[in-house]
């Protein structure tokens, strides 16, 4: 039966077709449909994992217990997950362990580019790279097989455009299947697994070896294939790069690498004798350029004609060939866009109703004495006007150490971090121990939203609730950071403007160690927010004062009445988009907005 | 067979663009061709910019269409539609939802919503052949407002030469049962709207 599945839908599916057990991650577009989907199959165990290294911790020792596992994060998690990463190549895996990389070209959604491949050639373990997914779904089956016969983890690297592109794929229907429990542990005769200086000392040589093993094998595999055409040139290429090459330089002959790492060079050979030019197309870094060329053989055009920079198109690749003057077709003649008119922009907003809406808009009221360290989340968006309340935020968990650091360096205003409660229990905990350990006066703002919202609402330890929908335990924050010493430690309503404000002022001005914030209201997405009566505003008694508009929420539309003595355009709220939280009519002066019907749940 | 065909559904976070586009590319399937599709849905959730590719051949290369390659340019959204147009190749058609979302740059900002009539005219200078539908009323007359994706997807339906009943059948896959009367109804709508 064919399927149109996204790259991550394929899989999910190749890891269950394969016989994958457990599986671990900690949620990141693109990565994260991947487990969603996973969990969904009989007879395994799938779980969210606190954050990346968790993940792969658990991955390591369910492969060491026996079992074929999986563990998926997008690319700036493989940093987190790198230093048990690393060292897991020298102690080499029992059961099958794929990690995949889901790394971002373009930075649709991530703080960099970074191209994941240099893992691979860093921690000298393979590197799978699928075009489609179809392939998805094959390769991570021969990914387990590899990771088994060479005992060593294996990299299957996605792209933004891999993972959330649809295509058709051979799908078989889930049969049952039962969880299997793991056989009766062994313990090694030869210690590799405790990886002492002397262990990992006498397991090096073995690595450098392993990865000579592994190279033989991709002269071999299928997955490394030529297709033959016209012999003038042929294309080096992997990934989703390959279906730009097979557009763009149809009819050519095409080395599709199913692997960027270890290269089979032989093959690689064979077929640049066979052509008259080679060209290496992939995006992103030079990878497979650099290795083939290291190796002596002659390379035409690679970097020069595409970027190193960005998600690789169609049109970019075209206009890259043709200024080569390579033989492609010339580009298509395009409609000409519209000049009679600006186009305005539609910058990313916080939801109506977000619950970070009230804080960011306090936070705003008192910027000029503060310093503010942002996390990753939906409220990274506390940058962009009308709030623009956040001066540096670099990655995962950053902000209370960077909070700290300013303050203890000397940094005469108060040092706020700003974190949600998935980015607190991913790696906010350790750098407020550290705060409350040397003790600096700054203030944690934790903006507990009830879930994991910018990936699309993933549950976390705060919520109890595991990835198979089983009820847990939920941690309680205020409880840790009590338990951590936290000497000021409050809960405030979300929506509650001036309740924010109190509390934002409070721990701003406290001098006894950190000072820990908890504002609690649940993302819109979830079961746990409940709309309330819409809002309208009064037209007549709005004086156009432009305050309800600093709430930035795309609800509050500017309205064709003027204020006649400013000229200043009044509000209105777009009842479709309105959820009732409130906030706008808090902080009206003049009492112009007002709840105008009774509820949401009153309606059909 | 049916033709190869690029399309390329263009709106805002929370219109339905990418179910709807789900549906366009199991269309090609059932229509007997190859079939990909690729969205980016950017880090708003709500109120952002959607594009989804949906590409239709006997074997799909690149999951997204290349610029000045759209035989549809299908937006949910007018502004969205502007914003767009100079991806459709010459001659193209444009299928244009005359529902507007304004977005906050203009709200809050010194940008303004251009005129509705200025959009149009400037889109079907451009447009080979465009079909403007009022979806969002003929949603709500199916009774939910929230079939605007199929009112779009009966009118698309309507300005390719496909059957009808192909496409009604993989959108009634995708909803469930209790809303199967109403998506018929806007499918309906849809289609007598863009003839």
């Amino acid at each position: 039966m064919k399927l149109l599945l996204s790259g991550n839908e394929a899989l999910a599916l190749g890891a269950w077709e394969a016989g994958v057990q457990y599986a671990s991650a900690y949620p990141g577009t693109p990565s994260t449909e991947i487990l969603e989907n996973f969990a969904r199959y009989p007879g395994i165990k799938a779980e969210w994992a606190s954050n990346e290294k968790v993940a792969l911790d658990n991955a390591i020792g369910a492969s060491f217990g026996g079992a074929r596992t999986l563990v998926t994060m997008k690319h700036v998690g493989v940093n987190v997950a790198a230093d048990s990463l690393m060292s897991l190549s020298y102690t080499g895996v029992q059961g099958g362990l794929v990690l995949v990389s889901a790394d971002d070209p373009g930075a649709f959604s991530s703080q960099n580019e970074q191209d994941n491949r240099q893992y691979a050639r860093f921690g000298k373990f393979p590197c799978f790279d699928p075009s489609d997914s179809e392939d998805a779904r094959q390769f991570m089956g021969v990914a387990l097989e590899v990771s088994e016969r060479f005992k060593t983890p294996v990299m299957l690297r996605s792209t933004t455009r891999l993972s959330h592109s649809k295509s058709a794929v051979e799908a078989k229907v889930p049969e049952k299947r039962e969880f299997q429990p793991l056989p009766k542990f062994e313990r090694e005769e030869e210690v590799t697994r405790v990886i002492l200086p002397a262990v990992a000392r006498k397991r090096h040589p073995q690595i450098e070896q392993r990865l000579l093993d592994v190279a033989a094998w991709a002269e071999t595999t299928s997955i490394n294939r030529v297709e033959w055409g016209d012999k003038k040139i042929g294309i080096v290429t992997t990934g989703i790069a390959y279906q730009y090459v097979r557009e763009v330089f149809a009819g050519f002959s095409i080395l599709k690498l199913g692997m960027s790492y270890p290269l089979p060079l032989e093959l690689v050979r064979s077929f640049a004798e066979a052509v008259d030019a080679l060209i290496v197309v992939e995006e992103l870094d030079p990878f497979i350029e650099e290795q083939i060329k290291a190796a002596g053989i002659a390379v035409a055009h690679g970097k020069d004609i595409t970027s190193l920079c960005g998600e690789l198109t169609l049109s970019k690749l075209r206009a890259g060939a043709l200024q080569a003057g390579l033989p492609v077709a010339p580009a298509p003649q395009e409609v000409a866009p519209i000049d009679e008119v600006a186009v305005p922009a539609r910058p990313p907003a916080l939801c109506p109703g977000c619950p970070h809406r009230a804080f960011f808009y306090n936070m705003r009221r008192n910027r000029a004495k503060a310093m503010i360290a942002g996390d990753i989340g939906c409220y990274s968006m506390g940058v962009l006007p009308p709030f623009q309340s956040m001066d540096m935020l670099i990655s995962m968990g950053a902000s209370i150490g960077m909070a700290h650091g300013f303050k203890q360096a000397g940094g005469q205003e108060s040092a706020v971090a700003t974190i949600g409660d998935s980015t607190f229990f991913h790696s906010g905990m350790s750098p407020l121990a550290a705060a409350v350990y040397n003790q600096s006066n700054i203030t944690v703002v934790v903006l507990d939203n009830r879930i994991t919202a910018m990936t699309g609402q993933q549950d976390h330890p705060g919520t109890g609730i595991t990835l198979q929908h089983e009820e847990g335990t939920p941690i309680d924050i205020a409880a840790v950071v009590r338990a951590m010493g936290v000497k000021l430690v409050e809960e405030v309503n979300a929506w509650d403007v001036e309740g924010v404000n109190k509390a934002l002022k409070e721990a701003m001005e406290h001098e006894e160690g950190p000072a820990v914030i908890i504002v609690r209201g649940a993302c819109v997405f979830t079961p746990h927010f409940h709309l309330q009566p819409r809002m309208r505003v009064d037209t007549e008694t709005c004086i156009a004062c432009g305050t309800c508009f600093r709430v930035g929420c795309p609800a509050i539309l500017k309205s064709e009445a003027v204020n006649e003595k400013t000229g200043k355009h009044k509000a209105t709220i777009d009842p479709l988009l309105c959820t009732g939280c409130t906030v706008c009519m808090q902080v009206c002066p003049v009492n112009a907005i007002a709840p105008f019907e009774a509820s949401y749940k009153e309606e059909k | 067979m049916a033709e190869p065909m690029n399309f390329l559904f263009v709106g805002v976070g929370g219109q339905g663009v990418l179910t709807a586009s789900d549906i366009a590319a199991q269309v090609g399937l059932d229509l007997g061709l190859d079939a990909k599709k690729s969205e980016v849905h950017g880090f708003a959730q709500r109120g952002g910019i959607v594009e989804s590719h949906i590409r239709w051949a006997p074997s799909v290369g690149a999951p997204t269409c290349e610029k000045g390659t759209l035989d549809i340019l299908m937006a949910f959204e007018l502004l969205e539609a502007a914003r767009w147009i100079d991806w459709l190749k010459p001659g193209g058609t444009l299928v244009v939802n005359r529902q507007q979302i304004t977005p906050m740059s203009a709200s809050v900002g010194d940008a303004v919503y251009p005129e509705e009539e200025t959009l149009l005219a400037a889109l079907k200078k451009r447009a080979g052949k465009m079909v403007v539908v009022d979806a969002l009323p003929l949603a709500e007359q199916a009774g939910n407002s929230r079939t605007v994706n199929t009112v779009m997807l009966a009118a698309l339906s309507a300005a390719l030469d496909t059957p009808a009943e192909v496409w009604e059948k993989a959108i009634l896959r995708r909803v469930p049962e209790k809303y199967e009367a109403e998506n018929r109804e806007a499918f309906r709508l849809g289609q007598h709207a863009a003839q």
